[in-house]
């Protein structure tokens, strides 16, 4: 559905240039659900843009749907929807007008125009709301009619940029239920950005990490995680027991890092231990073997957001800030 | 990989050409136009403001420059021409500020990810500006009937129609200007207003130029807009001759120029 090689986008700001996206090759198949993963200005819209025709790139080449985005841009436009990070239907307009007026856009008549809004309305709870005008929509209501122009057309490559930033976590789940049944009812292929970890781990089936406009890992999050972050433990121990459990879990977190703090005669261990869930019981027996029992433990499994420090050596969540 | 398959049922992709800008012209026409028609109150105001204008300016100026500058017509034959050549100025030339609504909001960014063709965008909101004119102009031309206004509907027509193709290019140009002001609004308004204003009193829409001193003669013979004014004079006195000719130039080099360019600036603008 998606093939890129090399691609590059370079702005030139004030005289200076900037590599937002350095030369990335992406493949995408169809039926996928792909989510770019990364801090703000780490060129996840650059790239989404460029394979929207939004921008052009610099160098490099895209096929996008079977069509070369630089020979084509209209026809790549035909054949895949887009989801802005911005409110897509015009203020002043009423919602079932936006809705017909984007299927004429996409070459529907009128009647079919119709029809589809109609389901579109109906299936995303806005039928109620047909001859309210845009402006007075509520923002969770603006953004399902967001995603309703943006499947008018039943596109078969679907891209959403920051789909559910700025949403609460209600509003959130909501649009993702609806994103997520369209696509189990028509096999649709899904692009997303987004900067929500949460979102990029629960909803996509792989995640491709970008990070100064280069592509710094791309797997299914299960796979990241296991790979390259790895469950973290936490055990509490007495303090008589410390050196015996300082020896054993020494030993098991191998080249990473073992840290320690003490509190109350009590000593707390951390560390990072790949497949750390099948590895824990073992480690208790041998601690009750060595007569240096646990009195508390946590088992908490990987994070994207680990991931990417282990990635860059920087948290997501702080990440846009630096 | 099918092409054919990766097209959703009940869309076509269609081929590029002619037909398919005039095709996609109409549809941003009839975007635009729906919230003419979904709130109509708006084109009653419009269609106020120029009779106003007409009935306040148009005896002060019979007053005084006299009824001889005029050649012995009735100074609204001469005056209502260039009444008609201001509100297409005005209008078109504001093409732009709507469009700084939807750049704010994401709508322009979704209406740019359809396959609508890039002119289309273009002529289909300058039209949008310009359509109101032809209600205006014959709304004014008929009420000026009883105070010796001579109306000829078929040339009042064709000049509506010259006016429209020189309002795509100023359109066109407008939009170029928002996109490029784009995060700066009042840059884009005060470029247009500062443009707007030598460009109509240079092209004797108000008062006749060759009353004007030699420079300003000279000057406006560089204005795009005085071959639109003497064009519509002509054609609203029921001439046909070398001013609508001249005219015809002028609409055509400005829309192909406004096209040229805001076709360009929209290819390369990054929202």
């Amino acid at each position: 559905m998606i093939h890129t090689s090399k691609l590059t986008k370079t702005f030139t700001v004030k005289k200076e240039k900037i590599q937002a996206v350095k030369g990335v090759d992406i493949d995408v198949a169809r039926g996928e659900l792909v989510a770019f993963l990364g801090p703000n200005g780490a060129g996840k819209s650059t790239t989404l843009r460029m394979l929207t025709t939004l921008l052009a790139p610099t160098s490099g080449a895209a096929r996008v749907a079977g069509v070369d985005v630089v020979a084509d841009p209209a026809g790549v436009r035909s054949r895949i929807g887009y989801i802005g990070q911005g409110n897509g239907g015009g203020h002043s307009y009423r919602v079932i007008d936006e809705l017909i007026m984007q299927g004429r856009f996409y070459g529907m008549n009128t009647t079919d125009a119709r029809e589809r809004a109609d389901q579109l309305l109906k299936s995303l709870e806005l039928q109620d709301l047909k001859k309210r005008t845009i402006i007075k929509l509520s923002g969770g209501q603006r953004r399902r009619m967001d995603v309703a122009l943006g499947l008018m057309h039943s596109p078969t490559l679907l891209f959403l940029d920051e789909p559910s930033t700025g949403m609460d976590p209600q509003n959130r789940a909501n649009l993702w239920e609806h994103i997520m049944r369209m696509r189990h009812e028509h096999g649709t292929t899904i692009v997303l950005t987004t900067h929500y970890l949460e979102e990029a781990d629960t909803m996509s089936e792989r995640v491709i990490v970008i990070d100064h406009g280069e592509i710094i890992a791309d797997n299914t999050a299960a796979r990241l995680k296991a790979d390259l972050a790895g469950d973290l433990l936490a055990v509490e121990v007495s303090a008589a027991a410390a050196p015996e459990v300082r020896g054993l879990l020494g030993r098991a977190a191998a080249a990473g890092e073992l840290e320690e703090t003490a509190y109350d005669g009590v000593i707390r261990f951390r560390l990072r231990l790949p497949d750390g869930a099948r590895l824990a019981p073992g480690l208790l027996r041998d601690m009750n073997d060595a007569g240096a029992p646990a009195l508390r433990l946590e088992l908490k499994p990987p994070t994207l957001d680990d991931v990417f420090l282990e990635l860059t050596g920087r948290s997501l969540r702080e990440g846009g800030k630096v | 990989m099918q092409l054919q398959q990766a097209t959703a049922a009940g869309t076509a992709v269609r081929k590029p050409g002619i037909g398919r800008i005039l095709q996609d012209t109409k549809y941003v026409f009839w975007r635009e136009m729906l919230l003419v028609i979904r709130d109509p109150f708006s084109l009653i105001f419009s269609l106020v403001q120029p009779l106003v204008f007409l009935a306040l300016f148009g005896p002060l100026l019979g007053a005084a420059v006299g009824v001889e500058a005029f050649g012995g017509e009735s100074s609204l034959q001469w005056f209502l021409p260039g009444v008609v050549v201001m509100i297409a100025l005005f209008g078109t030339s504001m093409t732009g500020s709507n469009l700084q609504y939807e750049l704010m909001t994401g709508s322009y960014e979704r209406i740019l990810a359809t396959p609508l063709s890039r002119s289309s965008l273009l002529i289909g909101r300058a039209l949008k500006e310009w359509a109101p004119l032809v209600l205006q102009g014959l709304v004014i031309a008929l009420a000026s009937i009883p105070f010796g206004f001579v109306f000829y509907p078929l040339h009042v027509l064709f000049g509506l129609v010259v006016i429209g193709v020189f309002g795509i290019g100023l359109g066109a140009l407008s939009y170029a200007l928002a996109l490029v002001t784009q995060g700066k609004e009042w840059v884009f308004w005060g470029v247009q207003q500062t443009l707007l204003f030598p460009l109509m009193i240079l092209s004797g829409i108000m008062l006749p130029i060759e009353a004007g001193p030699r420079w300003m003669q000279v000057l406006s013979l560089f204005n795009p807009l005085t071959y639109m004014v003497n064009a519509e004079r002509e054609l609203f006195a029921g001439g046909l001759g070398w001013d609508t000719l001249w005219g015809v130039v002028a609409a055509v080099i400005t829309a192909v120029v406004g096209l040229a360019v805001g076709v360009r600036v929209i290819k390369h603008s990054s929202l």
